[in-house]
């Protein structure tokens, strides 16, 4: 049985608090919000913090609006039950992350896991996502080198068993929110004991399974995410994963979209989820500007895949996976055109042994 | 590292317990308080065998911190049947009388996670049912059965046929 290895434990009231008990604690100290990422990591002995600061007495990030302007902001604290569920986001433009959040895990971890956390979720990797004996017995890989495993910001020693002859991790980047977000075009505050500033949600990520967020100090708290106004938008999430629960995405494709009188697209964002170690933003300028026909869906789906380089180190077969990206990114795109559900479910069984 | 106190509610009573400060919900219940109806199946989530309810919501308790607690309110198998006929909450009853029942060490997890969607969701059809009690895996029954006593349940209180006592 996995026990939770032993730390002090601090319980912040205010943002400021944390903030400060956070740069205290320096290196050693992380902050623990729903805990469904974190605690697996600490007993399975893969991030070991001495100091872990508590976030669920900080009731300040918990609070959501609607500015003037239409914006929403939502505290980095809710769970992503409450997320999902928020009448601020529940006009059609938002689905992308009510969907993510609610594809999340399994009912119970939407409870507990916040948006916060979701958007630092530590990367994924097999190698990695392992006990500590099973990683002993192969030895440790550099993302979590021995003796005591706690995952590092930058490479000092050890193998990638994914890829060997690598100087980097390729451990992959599985949050469901964070590519949803990025579509949305939303921002996140962050605040340490000297400031605050705000960022686009995509800035915080490295395509680099070790320093994926190298846009986060590590003395800063994420506070809140802030969503455009987004009038006439549409949006949607697509996640592939084994099974309909529990799973992390194997995949994801958000994609939003604003059409004009005929059809024309006005705007368009699309990103990719769970094939680099960071969301992966897709240009969409061959599709603003004109009607959204299958052909045009047909180019921009091949030229959205060609960046998705999957390794072997989540589940499938890495080949399929690349074939999927592309099967993804059309039928998102489809739906969003307005096809019906049932032509979008039969198109995509062609091709997929599972649909998300 | 110094042990800590914790205040909360657990099934309708104020308890203060000493513990470790990386001492889980589900150990505080388990070793500490004897509440060993609630299970530890996995440890990391991935099954649902410890969920409780806090503050009325279903969750894994062996992701939650006891340190977390303070001033929650928290349900556990022993005490879901309070204030219903027979102490036996309606669900509890559906699963003995249907059979749905084989090992039985995921019956506890998944008995709280189904009185959590049917009190949310008395209308809720098979597809949100298993959609709501998607947190939890059984190993021996191929959850037909579990369904089954689920529905009857949802039934049963949606018909009034069972009320809790006054
Ligand atoms: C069985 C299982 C399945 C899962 N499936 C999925 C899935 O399908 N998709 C998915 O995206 N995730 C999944 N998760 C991971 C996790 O449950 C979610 O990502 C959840 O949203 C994490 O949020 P949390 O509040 O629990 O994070 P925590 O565990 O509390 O924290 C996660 C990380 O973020 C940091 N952090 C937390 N809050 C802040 C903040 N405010 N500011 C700065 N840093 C912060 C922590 O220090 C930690 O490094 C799964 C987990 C389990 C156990
Ligand atoms: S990608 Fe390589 S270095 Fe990174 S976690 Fe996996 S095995 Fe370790
Ligand atoms: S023991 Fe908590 S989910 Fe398995
Ligand atoms: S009855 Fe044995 S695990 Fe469910």
């Amino acid at each position: 049985m996995m026990r939770v290895p032993p730390f002090k434990y601090v319980a912040p009231k205010t943002i400021a608090e944390a903030a400060r008990a956070l740069r205290d604690a320096g290196p050693e100290g992380m902050l623990l919000a729903g805990g469904t990422d974190l605690l697996p990591n600490m007993k399975r002995r893969q991030q070991t913090p001495k100091v872990v600061i508590g976030l669920s007495a900080v009731k300040d990030l918990r609070a959501s609006l609607r500015g003037a302007d239409g914006a929403v902001t939502l505290g980095a604290g809710l769970s992503l039950t409450d997320t999902a569920r928020s009448p601020l986001v529940a006009d059609a433009a938002y689905r992308a992350l009510t969907t993510a959040a609610s594809k999340v895990a399994t009912p119970h971890i939407q409870a507990m896991g916040t948006l916060g956390g979701n958007l630092c979720l530590d990367t994924r990797c097999n190698y990695y996502d392992q006990n500590h004996e099973w990683r002993q017995a192969i030895d440790f890989c550099k993302k979590a080198p021995g003796p005591h495993g706690t995952a590092q910001r930058e490479v000092t020693h050890g193998t990638c068993w994914v890829a060997p002859g690598s100087p980097r991790c390729w451990a992959v980047s599985s949050t469901d929110t964070a590519p949803a977000l990025v579509a949305l075009g939303a921002e996140v505050t962050l605040v340490s004991a000297d400031g605050e500033r705000r960022v686009p949600v995509l800035s915080l990520y490295k395509n680099d399974g070790m320093d994926y967020l190298a846009g986060k100090r590590r003395d800063e708290v994420l506070t809140a995410v802030h969503v455009p106004a987004l009038v006439g938008w549409r949006s949607t999430y697509w996640k592939l994963r084994r099974r309909g629960s529990f799973d992390f995405p194997v995949l994801s494709v958000a994609a939003a979209l604003r059409l004009g009188p005929g059809g024309v697209v006005e705007g368009a964002r699309v990103t990719l989820g769970s094939v680099a170690s960071c969301p992966l933003e897709v240009t969409t300028d061959a599709l603003v500007g004109r009607p959204l026909t299958d052909e045009a869906i047909a180019a921009f789906a091949d030229h959205a895949a060609k960046p998705a380089r999957p390794l072997d180190n989540t589940d499938y077969h890495l080949s399929w996976r690349k074939r999927v990206v592309r099967e993804y990114v059309v039928g998102a795109l489809r739906e969003l055109r307005g096809d019906p559900p049932g032509l979008l479910a039969r198109s995509a069984a062609r091709v997929l042994p599972v649909l998300a | 590292m110094s042990e800590i106190d914790v205040g909360l509610e657990v099934n309708g009573e104020q308890v203060r317990a000493r513990c470790q400060p990386h001492d889980t919900l589900l150990a505080l219940l388990r070793y500490r308080l004897g509440l060993t109806g609630t299970k530890e199946g996995c440890g990391e989530g991935e099954c649902g065998a410890c969920t409780v309810f806090m503050d009325g919501e279903a969750v894994d308790s062996c992701l939650v911190l006891a340190a977390q607690c303070e001033g929650r309110q928290v349900t556990t198998i022993e005490g879901l049947g309070r204030g219903w006929p027979d102490g036996l909450h309606p669900v509890q009853k559906a699963f003995m009388e249907t059979g749905a029942v084989q090992c039985g060490f995921c019956i506890p997890g998944i008995i709280m996670s189904a009185a959590d969607a049917i009190t949310r969701r008395s209308d809720a059809a098979r597809e949100e049912v298993r959609r709501l009690v998607a947190g939890n895996l059984c190993r021996c029954t191929g959850y037909t059965k579990i369904f089954d006593a689920i529905e009857l349940a949802r039934d049963r209180v949606a018909r009034g046929e069972v009320r809790p006592e006054a």
